[in-house]
């Protein structure tokens, strides 16, 4: 069934544009990521021009991390306190992230920025995680059912700085600093790539702040919330670039999905979903990489300008 | 159709006047309406052409051409630096039409020589050029290439040599296929009567293309009231996402 877009401008099959909606669903309930860098570079292989593709996906995150979330509260997984924190870092930097977004822009070359730093972010973030996920799972499969009880993470840096907060859900008692200063970071980078940042967030949070795997996901999902409803606005407001039908046909796959896959969750075992989320980061990320090493078939790309 | 059979009726009936070669033309619809199901549309271009009586009839051929709205439009070009593909040069050219197709009766290089290609910009590397590429042209050329090239591959510039069916001596048609990706505006569609390399006679007839409806609701609201399009656009999403995650609780329970 064909559909027009109204402001993408182009016609496209409904049916796919649900199923892709599902699929980022499904992963982003599973994984605690809201799916942006799966989605957008989809979006514009199925033919939606790059600014409006960004835009509308941000709009389909909202939902589908919503939905995700809610899922989540259910269960207990959410640690409230801690997301609020970094939703402040996050707000702050996903402003300071537009400045530098606008100041790149100035001075040209931002699309190789954007490619750069996914290539860049995904791969380390992705092959620190697989890495580390690979050896737990390896560790516990060894040690089978005799359950050694899991050594405390060492007390780091995090432990030793001021303004400490308690924070009952995840089981931790550290300063308020370093959440805020993860908020800002991934603030900074969604801004900048265009996407909620959860695929950063959830390693910083397992491995700088030491969250418990169960509460990282559901925690993410919160914070994602504001920031893709922030981002939305932003583009809706100043490139008006927001698709309702498209993003109204990608959330009802995607929350459908992000129920599914929060479902998947809780038959998977946290290393396990490491293992997955960190291979799927680099196979996004290879991809990437290949297109900006290998010698594209059409050298020149057309764009209108303003 | 009925208005084709009208406008037959209407040259058939004027074939008295004396004066050089005349063409009237019309197209099936003047205005093309994008709706939520809009899937790219068709048009027929059809006409006549007229003679003077007293003048030897030679045969003639017709280019029919429908252009799109121009737009400002950035080409760029990725080179090798250390090691990546990144966009290095760029030309603007100042007004490329967003859809173009050439439609004739034979090919184009037989039947329209280079003045009259240059003075009518018949031709999709004219048609580019008449409204100029702006900065330097000598090194603009393979960038004006690269644009013909990937327009045409993406369907939204075509041509298509034999389009044009002659009816008879003097009745002509051209079917027009409009893709789905053509932007609002004012579509020109243009008939020239080629004799020789020469065009004897040549007409102009306007097509409006514009969203309705739904779309046209939509598309005003996110550009006029973009706060509040945004803002419902939020308020859509985190209602679909409470209602998914109501169904499910429900399911679960039942």
């Amino acid at each position: 069934m064909q559909i027009y877009l109204p402001i993408a401008e182009v016609s496209v099959n409904a049916f796919y544009l649900l199923g892709l909606g599902g699929i980022v669903g499904i992963l982003s309930g599973l994984f605690g990521v809201g799916g942006g860098f799966l989605l957008t570079p989809l979006l514009f292989f199925i033919g939606i021009p790059p600014a409006v593709a960004v835009a509308t996906g941000a709009n389909q995150i909202v939902a589908s991390s919503y939905s995700g979330v809610l899922a989540h509260l259910r269960r207990k997984t959410v640690d409230l306190r801690m997301g609020v924190v970094l939703q402040v870092g996050g707000v702050i930097g996903a402003a300071l992230g537009i400045l530098l977004f606008n100041l790149l822009k100035s001075l040209g070359q931002v699309d190789l920025l954007i490619t750069l730093s996914y290539v860049v972010f995904l791969g380390i973030v992705g092959g620190l995680m697989f890495v580390e996920s690979l050896v737990a799972l390896r560790r516990s499969r060894k040690q089978g059912a005799a359950q050694r009880p899991l050594h405390r993470r060492q007390r780091n840096w995090v432990h030793t700085w001021p303004f400490k907060m308690r924070f009952r859900t995840s089981g931790l008692y550290i300063s308020v600093i370093p959440p805020i200063l993860v908020g800002m970071m991934v603030g900074v980078l969604a801004a900048i790539m265009g996407v909620g940042g959860g695929f950063i967030m959830v390693p910083a949070m397992i491995y700088i702040l030491g969250m418990p795997t169960k509460v990282v996901v559901g925690t993410s999902l919160f914070q994602i919330i504001l920031v893709a409803a922030f981002t939305t606005m932003l583009h809706a407001i100043t490139n008006h670039t927001v698709d309702l039908p498209l993003a109204l046909l990608l959330l009802v796959g995607g929350v459908f999905g992000a129920q599914i896959g929060s479902q998947l969750g809780t038959r998977l075992k946290a290393e396990q979903l490491r293992v997955l989320l960190a291979a799927l980061v680099l196979l996004v990320c290879g991809k990437l990489a290949l297109d900006l090493l290998l010698e594209p078939s059409e050298l020149y790309s057309v764009a209108v300008s303003a | 159709m009925r208005r084709w059979v009208a406008c037959l009726l209407l040259v058939l009936g004027m074939a008295s006047a004396a004066q050089a070669q005349q063409v009237v033309a019309d197209l099936s619809q003047s205005r093309i309406s994008i709706t939520t199901s809009f899937a790219g549309s068709h048009i027929l271009v059809f006409g006549a052409v007229r003679e003077d009586r007293d003048a030897p009839q030679e045969p003639f051929d017709i280019i029919v051409t429908v252009s799109g709205p121009v737009e400002r439009t950035l080409v760029r070009k990725k080179e090798r630096v250390a090691g990546i593909w990144v966009n290095t040069r760029s030309a603007t050219i100042s007004a490329a039409p967003t859809f173009y197709k050439v439609s004739s009766t034979s090919t184009l290089h037989h039947i329209l020589s280079e003045e009259a290609d240059e003075r009518y910009s018949i031709t999709i590397p004219r048609a580019i050029r008449a409204v100029g590429l702006a900065d330097d042209a000598p090194t603009g050329e393979p960038f004006t290439k690269a644009l013909v090239r990937i327009r045409e591959k993406d369907g939204t510039y075509t041509v298509d040599e034999g389009g044009v069916t002659m009816i008879g001596d003097v009745l002509f048609r051209a079917d027009i296929e409009l893709p789905s990706n053509i932007v609002e505006g004012n579509y020109f569609a243009r008939i020239f009567v080629m004799r020789d390399g020469e065009v004897l006679a040549s007409f102009t007839d306007l097509l409006g293309v514009q969203k309705v409806g739904l779309e046209r609701w939509i598309y005003a609201l996110a550009q006029e009231q973009a706060a509040i399009y945004g803002l419902l656009s939020l308020a859509i999403a985190i209602a679909a996402g409470w209602a998914a995650s109501a169904v499910f609780t429900y399911l679960r329970k039942s």
